[in-house]
């Protein structure tokens, strides 16, 4: 807790305080952010990567780059002062991957169960 | 976000926050920025709806083109650095802000503006284009979730630029009052959140459309 | 010039529509008369309308919903008629597609714009007072929200006059809600009603997260707050994260119905199916919205007049916030017969069946809260137990269904119809009203009639069970559900007294409106002037009645639970300070109003594709919205003075209640704990 009255303080006389990120941290994201989205990028583009290989290699490098914007642009992190948005944010992945996971896994079953399997891909009209 | 942002919205969870005698005074920084916090991770709720939908739909092409078809990843890529630089000059915006220097801060948020509008800008041509291939979201039920979850992430950035436009006058008139930059820190949020939302958009719609 | 809207929309030809017309249009005149006869348009809009004191917000919501429930109620009315008399060669009086929009309507109108504004409405009303703060935390967004929602209320009701209600049911399911199968505009009524009211309910469920966690009072720890705020954290927390998957899932729907996409249709690849379950993934966690704050009111009243602590005040917050997150992982359960096939059936009716176990878990801490507690029966306590009797059977029929090879045979029959009528009315209605009951003096100073309160209790509570227990058996036999006429003349038996029921609830109703009536008329006699009629044990009993527009000249200092009671048993509760500070205030404003307008216009334009108008209101509404944003003028500073003058009149009165009798707050008892 020691942290936040400083930081109380900085936010209304708008001294500098290492929360508000600084210009290295904002270049150090940017420049992590570059590389993994070329990384991304180039796992599709090359044709250097083996397909199956592919889905894992764009989602790693995705959710990386999560990480990154997340501590370097939105100051995200585990001090005290954050925990309370930090859990928010878990609460709001959680739903998140229920709606996603769920729907996904939900309609797969009623495809298989009840689509007649030639009509699922056939154009009508 | 600033950190005035979260950092002031800490107490949120904690058990006991003191200053409540004063805090009709002069704090509504600090609710405000939990409060905006909170809607957008509301929002980012209405994304996970429009992913799993597009999830969902991705295969149902109905004989129409494929992703793997109609996506073109440079152009993507193009867009995708337009969107990242504009993050990272909203970024030198606000050390700006939290330096008090106005003139500056102004001259940042005017180039995020330009970096935001030039994404805007290509996201319109990319789907010009392909309504007149006759790829238009009427197509099938994979390029409806298609246009509709781009689409939205669009009309938020477009929101964005209005907002930055109201706030770019807004601080000409008022300079860095504590309201201004209140609402800095949130529109700071808005636009670093609607970087984060393309990243899942360019890596789930774009490269594993192209897969 | 006017989209789709020609004179046509009105339907003439409609004697039931137009009688209605005739005494809306009645009263309406009769109303504007009296108002403007006794010249009370400024006093409403200065002290009310543009109020953005959230008592008074509290107040509007629930109003509206007394108004709407009286609406929703004629339908359900129509429909019970209906049946009644619609068996084998007889046709009834309502051709089908009137009453398919009926029981959309009701169902539409009952969950968006009756339990909703009410428990909106008691969350306005009581939170704030609970926890010790002077207003929400963005009083602006706060009227805002209330007018977004007027907007959507405004909406159905035009639908009701100028074109047609949706006929799809209330969830509008696709493919029947596709522009195809339902061309006209009802659906888009439903649609825009639905959405404007449903941004106002997101917005104030952002409000009152941070109200609870930004603005309790000195020392107050959340395992400190009263369980109704507690139950009001968790459904505002339900409200942020499931309200915008309705508001995507509708707006797909839209895609569909005004762009020509294909989300939902039959055709190029579209998958009604991710409709339903979408809207689940929202409608579930919706019924816990509602009955939550209803079981929070329920454990403060359950308390107060057993005059014991809550049983288990721990347990019923970890119970609470278990539902929370069990809501979310059940919704597949209103969709068994998709086919999702066994192992998806089999887990959704797991998870249904545990969640109902937190809620048992409640039901033993009311038993045990009363158990050797000096129950009073007073309306509210009432309420209370003709709940957990009511309750419970809803919720057993509810585990049945949960068993997916009994929804098969179940599935949209009138058998569902009788169960979720049976929670939703068992819970969320008897709640309100014991709510109302019991919070009644803090908003108004005086106390509801008891007779007449109790006289609409027992209607209630004998007309649901009328009503809805022979639900169950048709169910059972086999009768499905939005039956506009049947064949089977064994049914007619049961539909008639089912028919009864529902105007022995009708009855019930009237008793309500009649208790109102005879309760402003004695609001002398029934006056609370101590501000604590019932002894209560939380914080808004510690103000005057009504509470003063600041709610607390100082801010209490908390360091348990109860601190209220507490401070009763130890002879400070009523401490006056040494001195009373300046108050800082939210000043009132009309751009709520402005956008609620805009925003009708708005939805009014789009349902009839008239572009124009369209663009209008939602300049108009976006404008208002920055115009606001620029005013720097919008709060004010009350004098330590006035509020020194009005606390020291509220001292007097309590010094007078005090001496003159024993009034409820000075005769505490302490109770053995169970």
């Amino acid at each position: 807790m020691s942290g936040a009255h400083p930081s109380h303080d900085a936010a209304h006389h708008g001294a500098a305080h290492a929360d508000h990120g600084s210009t290295r941290s904002y270049l150090i994201g940017f420049a992590l952010s570059v590389v993994l989205t070329l990384a991304s990028f180039g796992v599709v583009m090359s044709g250097l990567v083996p397909h199956d290989l592919m889905m894992p290699g764009i989602i790693v490098f995705g959710v990386a780059q999560l990480v990154v914007q997340l501590v370097c642009f939105l100051h995200m992190g585990t001090s005290p002062s954050q925990r309370g948005n930090l859990a928010i944010m878990l609460f709001t992945l959680l739903i998140l991957a229920i709606v996603v996971v769920g729907s996904l896994w939900v309609l797969h079953n009623m495809n298989v169960n009840m689509m007649h399997p030639t009509s699922k891909m056939m154009p009508v009209e | 976000m600033g950190s005035t942002a979260v950092r002031v919205a800490h107490g949120a969870l904690d058990d006991v926050h003191g200053g409540g005698v004063d805090h009709h005074h002069h704090d509504d920084g600090s609710k405000t920025l939990l409060g905006f916090w909170i809607y957008l991770m509301s929002d980012c709720l209405i994304f996970s709806g429009l992913f799993a939908t597009f999830a969902v739909l991705a295969n149902s092409t109905a004989g129409g083109p494929t992703g793997k078809e109609l996506f073109e990843l440079p152009y993507v890529l193009g867009e995708t650095m337009l969107l990242l630089v504009s993050s990272v000059t909203f970024g030198m915006a606000m050390l700006n802000m939290h330096a008090g220097r106005k003139g500056r801060l102004l001259a940042w948020l005017a180039v995020t503006f330009v970096f935001g509008a030039g994404f805007i800008g290509m996201e319109v041509y990319e789907f010009a284009k392909l309504v007149h291939e006759g790829a238009g979201p009427s197509t099938s039920a994979f390029l409806s979730s298609y246009f509709t979850l781009v689409g939205t992430h669009g009309l938020h950035v477009t929101c964005g630029l209005i907002w930055l436009v109201v706030m770019m006058d807004m601080v000409r008139r008022h300079g860095l009052d504590d309201a201004n930059r209140r609402r800095l820190s949130c529109l700071s949020l808005f636009w670093h959140f609607l970087d984060i939302v393309w990243i899942c958009v360019f890596t789930f719609v774009y490269l594993r459309g192209a897969i | 010039m006017f989209g789709k809207l020609t004179l046509d929309a009105i339907p003439y030809h409609e004697p039931i529509v137009m009688g209605t017309l005739a005494a809306v249009i009645l009263g309406g005149i009769a109303m504007f008369a009296v108002v403007t006869k006794y010249r009370l348009w400024g006093y409403l809009w200065k002290e009310w309308f543009t109020s953005v004191d959230h008592k008074k917000i509290g107040i509007m919501y629930i109003i509206v919903a007394l108004v709407m429930l009286l609406r929703g109620f004629s339908d359900a009315i129509m429909m019970r008629l209906q049946q009644a008399m619609a068996a084998s060669d007889a046709a009834g009086y309502l051709p089908p597609h009137h009453f398919d929009q009926v029981f959309t309507a009701h169902g539409v109108i009952m969950i968006f714009f009756v339990a909703m504004p009410f428990i909106t409405g008691l969350m306005n009303l009581v939170v704030p007072l609970q926890i010790g703060a002077r207003d929400v935390a963005y009083p602006f967004l706060n009227s805002l929200s209330f007018w977004l929602f007027v907007s959507g209320v405004v909406l159905v009701m035009v639908s009701l006059f100028v074109g047609d209600f949706a006929a799809t049911g209330w969830l509008a399911y696709p493919p029947l809600s596709g522009i195809k199968y339902s061309p006209t505009v009802g659906v888009d009524y439903y649609i825009w009603s639905l959405q404007l009211s449903g941004l106002g309910t997101t917005l104030s469920g952002i409000n009152f997260i941070v109200t609870i966690m930004k603005m309790r009072a000195p020392g107050m720890k959340l395992m400190q707050m009263p369980v109704f705020t507690w139950t009001s954290l968790v459904t505002n927390i339900l409200i942020v994260a499931a309200f915008p998957i309705l508001t995507v899932t509708l707006a797909l729907l839209t895609a569909d119905r005004y762009l020509d996409m294909h989300f939902f249709t039959n055709e190029l690849g579209g998958n009604a199916m991710m409709y339903v379950n979408m809207i689940w993934i929202w409608g579930h966690p919706e019924v816990y919205i509602l009955i939550l704050p209803c079981f929070g009111a329920y454990s403060e009243i359950v308390a107060t007049f057993s005059r014991k602590p809550l049983f288990g005040y721990k347990s019923m917050v970890y119970a609470t916030s278990c539902i929370g997150v069990l809501s979310f992982v059940v919704w597949l359960h209103h969709f068994f017969t998709m086919g999702s096939g066994a192992n998806v059936n089999a887990f959704f009716g797991i998870t249904t069946m545990i969640i109902s176990v937190p809620t048992g878990a409640k039901l033993f801490n009311w038993l045990f809260t009363m158990f050797r507690g000096r129950v009073e029966y007073n309306v509210p306590m009432l309420w209370t137990v003709g709940f957990m009797v009511t309750f419970v059977i809803g919720g057993v029929t509810g585990v049945l269904l949960a068993v997916p090879g009994a929804d098969f045979v179940l599935h949209n029959s009138v058998f569902l119809i009788a169960h979720f009528h049976n929670v939703i009315i068992g819970g969320v209605v008897f709640g309100v009203f014991a709510a109302i009951n019991y919070w009644f003096p803090k908003a108004f100073g005086f106390r509801l009639n008891e007779f007449w309160g109790k006289a609409s209790f027992w209607c209630w509570l004998v007309g649901f069970w009328l009503a809805f227990a022979p639900l169950y058996v048709l169910g059972l036999k086999g009768m499905t559900r939005r039956m506009n006429h049947y064949a089977n003349p064994d049914w007619q038996p049961y539909l008639i007294v089912a028919a009864l029921g529902a105007a022995v609830i009708a009855v019930g109703i009237f008793c309500t409106l009649v208790q109102f009536y005879v309760s402003i008329r004695d609001r002398k006699k029934l006056t609370d002037p101590s501000g604590d009629p019932w002894g209560g044990r939380t914080l808004e009993w510690s103000i005057s009645s009504p509470a003063p527009f600041y709610n607390f000249a100082t801010l209490p200092q908390v360091r348990e639970l109860d601190q209220f009671w507490e401070d009763k048993q130890n002879g400070v509760a009523y401490v006056q300070p040494a001195k009373y500070e300046d108050i800082h205030m939210p000043r009132n404003t009309g751009v709520g109003v402005v956008m609620g307008a805009f925003g009708t216009v708005l939805g009014f334009a789009l349902v009839w594709h008239i572009w124009w108008m369209a663009a209008a209101g939602l300049v108009g509404m976006v404008a208002a919205f920055i115009v606001r944003a620029y005013d720097r003028d919008i709060d004010y500073w009350v004098p330590a003075a006035e509020v020194e003058k009005i606390e020291r009149s509220r001292h007097a009165r309590l010094q007078q209640v005090q001496t003159t009798q024993v009034a409820p707050v000075a005769a505490p008892q302490r109770q053995k704990v169970a």
